[in-house]
């Protein structure tokens, strides 16, 4: 137990995610189950996933939707307890400790969702949503002091302080997020959770968002795990990504890396299928198929019936992450055989 | 030589509500011609739907058309009787829209609502129209087509549901289809699969597209001519090349800086500053003057038009008379 309250590693990463698991159960209620003979079902939404996020980085998940992204979120945030695995926040390890034991690392740990309006409570006022982080983990007591620093919460995130005398709906949804992010940055947290920040916005307002998030990476030194289903967005913000398919990470490594030459053929057909505005003019192969059942994943490469290079090693064993050249890792039996895939090649 | 399949102009489409009229569509005009693809791109508010459902002749009340005419192969509709218009809306105006359970019927098995929206506007027999059924359901890519005719709407994924929806759509053979943010509720490999069903099926009827959507890349892929809209109107229009590529008006610009490109990284975003104004309370002037780095003082006093330059239309007084 005493391990808890070992003094924080500021040497290695800010967080490192290991074997990292969550099961949901989605049986049938029992009597179902007894009566159609039907066996416990359990979806693995997130099933072995491991990354680290450095000091003032932005690691990025990316997938489609129902691959586990959000589940990971909320792992990595405490709310939601792993099924296996380790969560290690500054080198202590957040899934095993109580509450009380957690709440000196909540506040260096924050949390921004897609949907700033489900988030903002509609009765209170923007002030008191802002300086509510400020007075759960008391930061300050004095009323006055509280005030000033929600104003200039208020003002960081370009909004005026005299935006705090009003309530959520009265804002448009680009400035809703800005207040959730006030609301994040009020515990002067180190690490923040962003949970498809920008996927409910216009453009023009999610320009605004990822500027804004940027400068105050930079100034406060902050550490994100961002999540996004949109491939530019998260060119534009990680240093490192993690493409999740199917509970589990496919492909891993420098950004860069990844864009340039990304290697597992599920990485290639996003990149590939995305619809972009520099009109390369170039022939898509649209990869066929859907994204499977979660309850009953393929067996071995669980990208395999959509995969363009699968062959029988694929369907019976899953591959593992193994590092190729260019710094990044992929899970695929093809791609660490250096088999080639040409996805600008014309058809026929 | 017949002229385009679409025409509107000076499209007007107003709102009575306790706070007055408010104008949500303002002096829109294009046209579409006949197997185009024409985007319609900008961001939410724009008035982009609302366009759209004037077309097809669904617009809601207390939303009404209030000026401006819309003709198709140069007969207006846009004052047709209900019957009418819903005849036409099935024969020659198909419609696809973001979520595809609002053109399905759940309590009907896909193939009975193929069937009889086949027989109701084809001479065909029932043996021929369930063929036809079959025939189309596989050319947008359902498998085993024959024994999904039996399944109903909530036996479909979200992406297979939008294909049904776009048999539905062409299975008449329309001339025109009306497709409101097709693939916005879609993951991206299946946005992809569904963008190349339309393109593909259109090209091979010579079907004529308006699609409306606030993304882009979109607009880039498929279409062949593209309007920006901003607060109910039309800022600029032109080929998606022109627009994409060379866009004039200061907001089309600004929106093309402001997406994130995949082929490289930027260190900021370019960024409008503000927000699209709400119905109430659009600027007199140029609709986007508050928000642009290029406004002058006559930005402030009189309506840019759509004037004409390089084969592109741009309502924006940087391209006009300055005074
Ligand atoms: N509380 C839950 N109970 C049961 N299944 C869940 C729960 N939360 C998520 N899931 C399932 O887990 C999978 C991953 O979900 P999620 O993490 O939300 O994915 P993403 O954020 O990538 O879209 C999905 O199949 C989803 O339906
Ligand atoms: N029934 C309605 N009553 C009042 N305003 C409406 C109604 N329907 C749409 N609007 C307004 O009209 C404007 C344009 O709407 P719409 O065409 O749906 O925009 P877009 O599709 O470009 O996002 C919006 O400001 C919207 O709020
Ligand atoms: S008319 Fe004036 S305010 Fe409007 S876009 Fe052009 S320069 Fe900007
Ligand atoms: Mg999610
Ligand atoms: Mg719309």
């Amino acid at each position: 137990m005493g391990e808890a309250h070992r003094l924080p590693d500021l040497s290695g990463p800010i967080l490192r995610v290991s074997g990292l698991k969550r099961f949901f159960d989605v049986s049938r209620p029992l009597l179902n189950r007894l009566l159609e003979g039907q066996p416990r079902q359990l979806l693995k939404a997130v099933n072995g996933v491991d990354f680290e996020i450095g000091e003032g980085e932005t690691f990025a998940l990316v997938g489609e939707s129902g691959c586990g992204k959000s589940t990971v979120a909320n792992l990595a945030a405490g709310l939601y307890a792993p099924s296996a695995g380790k969560i290690e926040f500054e080198g202590v390890d957040i899934a095993t400790l109580s509450r009380r034991q957690m709440s000196p690392y909540r506040r260096h740990l924050a949390m921004i969702f897609q949907d700033p309006y489900a988030s903002l409570n509609p009765r209170w006022r923007v002030q008191r949503i802002v300086g509510e982080p400020i007075r759960a983990f008391g930061l300050l007591s004095d009323r006055r002091a509280i005030a000033r620093r929600t104003a200039e919460l208020l003002q960081q995130v370009g909004l005026s302080p005299a935006d705090g005398e009003k309530y959520p709906h009265e804002f448009s949804g680009g400035q809703r997020q800005r207040i959730s992010i006030a609301r994040a940055l009020a515990s002067q947290p180190r690490f923040i959770i962003c949970d498809e920040p920008t996927s409910a916005l216009d453009v023009s307002v999610q320009a605004q968002i990822l500027n804004l998030m940027k400068g105050l990476q930079r100034r406060l030194g902050l550490s994100y795990l961002f999540i996004s289903h949109d491939l530019a967005v998260v060119r534009h913000m990680a240093d490192h990504i993690g493409v999740m398919y199917l509970g589990r990470l496919c492909e891993k490594g420098p950004a860069d890396a990844i864009f340039s030459h990304p290697r597992h053929p599920y990485t290639r057909m996003l990149l590939d299928t995305i619809p972009d505005i520099e009109m390369t003019g170039r022939r898509r192969i649209p990869v066929s198929g859907e994204i499977p059942n979660p309850i009953d994943p393929p067996m071995g490469c669980a990208f395999h019936p959509r995969c363009p290079l699968a062959n029988q090693r694929c369907r019976r064993e899953r591959p593992e992450l193994a590092p190729l050249s260019g710094g990044a890792l992929a899970a695929c039996h093809a791609s660490l055989a250096g088999a080639s895939w040409q996805p600008d090649a014309p058809p026929e | 030589m017949p002229g385009p399949l679409l025409q509107i102009a000076h499209l007007r489409i107003a709102f009575d509500t306790r706070r007055g009229n408010l104008v949500a569509v303002d002096d829109v005009s294009f046209d579409v011609h006949r197997g185009e693809v024409f985007g319609i791109v900008g961001e939410s508010g724009a008035g982009k739907s609302l366009t759209g459902q004037a077309v097809i002749g669904l617009l809601e009340p207390p939303g009404r058309i209030t000026a401006g005419r819309i003709r198709l192969e140069g007969r207006r509709i846009d004052n047709l009787p209900y019957a009418r218009m819903r005849r036409l809306r099935g024969k020659q105006i198909g419609m696809i829209f973001q979520d595809p359970l609002t053109s399905l019927n759940p309590l009907y098995t896909i193939g009975r609502q193929l069937t009889e929206t086949i027989l109701t506007h084809r001479n065909m027999s029932h043996a021929q129209a369930r063929e036809h059924a079959v025939r189309i359901l596989s050319d947008v890519g359902i498998p085993a087509a024959e024994k999904r005719m039996e399944h109903y709407p909530h036996q479909f994924s979200g992406g297979m549901r939008q294909r049904v929806v776009i048999a539905l759509a062409l299975c008449v053979n329309p001339k025109l289809v009306i497709a409101d943010e097709p693939t916005t509720a879609l993951d991206v490999s299946i946005q992809a699969q569904i963008i190349a069903l339309l393109k593909q099926l259109c090209e091979k009827h010579a079907t004529a597209v308006v699609l409306i959507t606030h993304d882009m890349g979109v607009i880039a892929e498929i279409c062949d001519r593209v309007a920006v809209m901003y607060a109910g109107r039309i800022v600029e229009l032109g080929t998606v090349r022109q627009v994409v590529k060379h866009a004039r008006h200061p907001y089309a610009s600004g929106l093309m800086g402001a997406i994130p490109s995949l082929r490289h990284r930027q260190e900021r975003l370019n960024q409008i500053e503000g927000s699209m104004p709400r119905l109430a309370e659009i600027p007199a002037g140029c609709a986007f003057h508050p928000r642009c780095p290029e406004a002058f003082a006559k930005c402030r006093r009189r309506r840019p038009h759509l004037i004409e330059i390089q084969g592109a239309q741009v309502a924006c007084w940087l391209y006009g008379e300055k005074a």
